[in-house]
């Protein structure tokens, strides 16, 4: 094992103790370096104003590098690492640099509608040209046509486009053009105190609002050497488990439901309005926004909170076997989602996909496991693993989770103890990284702090900025029916990488 | 082979109930949910009841509508959801109204597929620039009269995205509300108070005020 490119950005100089600068031609060499170690994960790239940051992750654990820039440009990493061409297109958007080589150059977030260009660099520039006409990829054959779906959905969705190129019923590709929920939240909390721009990251996707809260908080904790109380991480805990369980519920019935099965939907419906509106007996919000805040939580869980979160846990578990069984042997809904949108392991495999998009394509990877943040250094639970990729895999591996973290929850809501549950943060410069396992798949987390303890720079990488690709990947020979079925077994967020 | 042969014995006309079980294993219905599907129906609807409309809301509602308006809406609406760049908790809690909990269908409630069969737009999300031509199509869309209604602290003037270079404010920059429902998100409870005051709104068909200020007509932004 040489492993030359973690040796490479090892030998840049250390900015803090997990993020190495490169020259730019030691970033060169990384291109190259990269290629030759494939088991290198690549979990993001973003910018800051005059320098360029991507994120790893190996077998020592997370690694960050850094390229200082003087010009609006530097080599991309996409030829080496796919994954990375979403991130250079959303950093030549938001902070004006062009990413030398990369393998899409197309804007994204940026629709030519804001009133400047490049929001986030050091001189953003006044817009004053008429929004510009999208370009697709192409797809060249006999009969091939297009078919464009969006921004405004059929459902109950987030905004975002999808332009089908089809020749009959087969889908010959499929590009999802989104940044219709861009919300600026980056520059929002620029020159903020993490306290107060964490209801920003609550508000990244709000299905993950838990989970991007933590991850944020996490970062902000790790920058100030900060270490909240065990109440506090205990109740984050419970807290992530709750909002996987919910997520999971709601998926798994509106999946059937796609299907044209309705009955788990229903079914799943009422167990999960039963736990949301536990949590809001228990954290005052069902959805559990801005608990989880820097230092700790905001809220502690009210007295009568454990019962109540123990009888509706209790709830599902009673109707989980069966609503499983029915689920797994129901001919119809089988036929639907067995075989259908595979995502090859191979391929989950280079993008380094978590949660359980990358784990139903044998990707056994979870932040909770593998990183043993606390508190699940000290809870037992199983990690399950499929290898078929399809649809079906992905619900059964949900299906599996919801299973773990029912138990889970019930774990962690058992070793509450009376104490503190919220610290105050020291005024101060630092930088910190985190990595939370949301019900998506591990949420990242980076934060600069200047010496007046505001953030100077910060980014949050929601695991759909690696779902989406693939979800384009998983239809392709697909059939147009499919999709509904295909998009919400993937599930994922448009706000989430829009931000 | 892994037939079994058929038992010698004559076991003479079959039960009654026979051509039904044949019936429902022809359905392939996994074992389990039959008696489920039973239960379920025998224990009674798991729907809350409709919560009561605040009589404010109700006639702040008809005075925006004029008496020939309120007649063709009648007493049922079709809804189009149309995101405008929420975070995606607005939506997560809108879903949980056509649930069996809330069951909004039961109050003349429905979701549509296209702005073109809606009576009401149901917006989430501050106004993000990158949305504006979308839902001001979308607006024009839908047949007249038509609602909007305004759902979550974002909709409503921006709410904590208000100051972004992305974001042109509430969904009231964009497209005239006639609506609103605060909260971050509003729960489905209160976003049903909201849609059956609607409802209740196309109540009476006599009394018109008089003097309406005329609605402002929202135009594309890059169409002159
Ligand atoms: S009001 Fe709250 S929940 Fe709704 S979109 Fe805005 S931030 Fe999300």
């Amino acid at each position: 094992m040489s492993r030359p490119a973690t040796k490479l950005i090892r030998q840049g100089a250390a900015r803090v103790g997990f993020r190495h600068e490169l020259h730019p031609s030691q970033w060169l060499q990384l291109r190259a370096a990269l290629g030759d170690e494939p088991e290198l994960d690549f979990l993001g790239l973003w910018a800051e104003q005059g320098a360029v940051h991507a994120a790893f992750h190996g077998a020592d654990g997370l690694l960050l590098t850094t390229l200082p820039l003087a010009e609006a440009s530097y080599p991309a990493l996409s030829p080496v690492r796919p994954a990375a061409a979403w991130f250079e297109r959303a950093v030549a958007d938001l902070w004006g640099l062009r990413a030398e080589g990369g393998t899409d150059g197309r804007s994204w977030l940026d629709h030519g509608r804001w009133p400047a260009m490049a929001p986030l660099s050091a001189r953003p520039q006044p817009n004053m040209a008429e929004p510009p006409q999208p370009g697709f990829l192409p797809a060249l054959g006999e009969g091939v046509h297009q078919v464009p779906v969006g921004p405004v959905h059929g459902g109950v969705t987030e905004p975002g486009h999808f332009r089908f190129h089809v020749q009959g019923e087969r889908v010959v590709r499929l590009e999802a053009r989104l940044g219709y929920a861009h919300k600026g939240t980056l520059g929002l909390m620029r020159g903020k105190s993490p306290r107060a721009a964490a209801r920003f990251a609550a508000r990244i996707s709000g299905d993950s609002t838990v989970a991007h809260s933590w991850a944020f908080a996490a970062a902000a904790e790790a920058a100030l050497d900060l270490t909240p109380p065990p109440r506090a991480i205990l109740l984050r805990g419970v807290m992530a488990e709750l909002e996987r369980i919910a997520n999971h519920l709601n998926d798994w019935g509106a999946l059937c439901n796609d299907a044209g099965f309705a009955w788990p939907q229903a079914r799943c419906g009422v167990l999960r309005e039963a736990l949301l509106r536990a949590q809001e007996a228990a954290f005052g919000h069902r959805l559990m926004m801005d608990r989880v805040v820097p230092g700790g939580v905001s809220i502690d869980i009210a007295r009568s909170g454990p019962d109540t979160l123990r009888a509706a846990l209790a709830g599902i578990q009673a109707e989980f076997p069966a609503l499983r069984r029915i689920s797994e042997e129901q001919a119809g809904l089988q036929d639907r989602l067995a075989g259908t949108g595979v995502l090859h392991p191979a391929l989950a495999g280079r993008f380094a996909a978590g949660g359980f998009v990358g784990r139903a394509s044998g990707r056994d990877f979870d932040a909770r496991r593998n990183r043993a943040y606390a508190p699940y250094d000290a809870v037992a639970f199983t990690v399950p693993v499929l290898r078929s990729g399809d649809v079906e895999a992905r619900l059964a591996l949900r299906m599996a989770e919801l299973e773990q973290s029912l138990s889970m929850a019930e774990t962690l809501l058992a070793r509450l103890e009376p104490g503190e549950t919220l610290l105050a943060l020291p005024v101060q410069g630092g930088e910190g990284v985190a990595l939370v396992e949301g019900f998506r798949g591990e949420v990242l987390c980076w934060m600069a702090l200047d010496e007046n303890g505001l953030i100077r720079a910060c980014f949050a990488r929601d695991p759909s900025w690696l779902h989406w690709p693939l979800l384009e990947a998983a239809m392709q020979n697909g059939i147009l029916a499919d999709f509904p079925l295909c998009n919400r077994s993937f599930n994922a967020s448009y706000s989430g990488v829009d931000l | 082979m892994s037939d079994t042969p058929e038992p010698a014995t004559d076991t003479g006309p079959p039960p009654p109930w026979t051509p039904l079980r044949q019936a429902l294993a022809g359905l392939s219905w996994p074992p389990m949910l039959l008696p489920r599907l039973v239960r379920d129906l025998l224990r009674g609807p798991q729907t809350d009841p409709a919560p009561p409309v605040p009589e404010i809301t109700v006639s702040a509602l008809i005075e925006r509508l004029d008496a020939a308006a309120r007649a063709r809406l009648g007493r049922s609406l079709a809804i189009r959801h149309v995101g405008s760049g929420s975070c995606n908790g607005c939506e997560l809690e809108i879903n949980g109204l056509s649930g069996v909990v809330y069951d909004l269908e039961r109050l003349g409630l429905r979701f549509v597929a296209s702005p073109r069969h809606a009576d009401v737009l149901l917006v989430t999300g501050p106004a993000c620039r990158n949305m504006t031509e979308a839902m001001q199509r979308a607006w024009h869309c839908a047949p007249e009269p038509r609602w909007v209604v305004a759902v979550g602290d974002c909709a409503l003037d921006g709410g904590v995205f208000r100051d972004s270079y992305a974001v042109e404010g509430g969904v009231g920059q964009v497209l005239p509300v006639d609506l609103v429902i605060p909260g971050c998100p509003p729960s489905p409870g209160l976003m049903l108070e909201g849609l059956l005051a609607l409802v209740e709104a196309q109540r009476d068909e006599d009394e018109v005020p008089a003097g309406m200020p005329p609605r402002a007509e929202p135009g594309f932004r890059n169409q002159g």
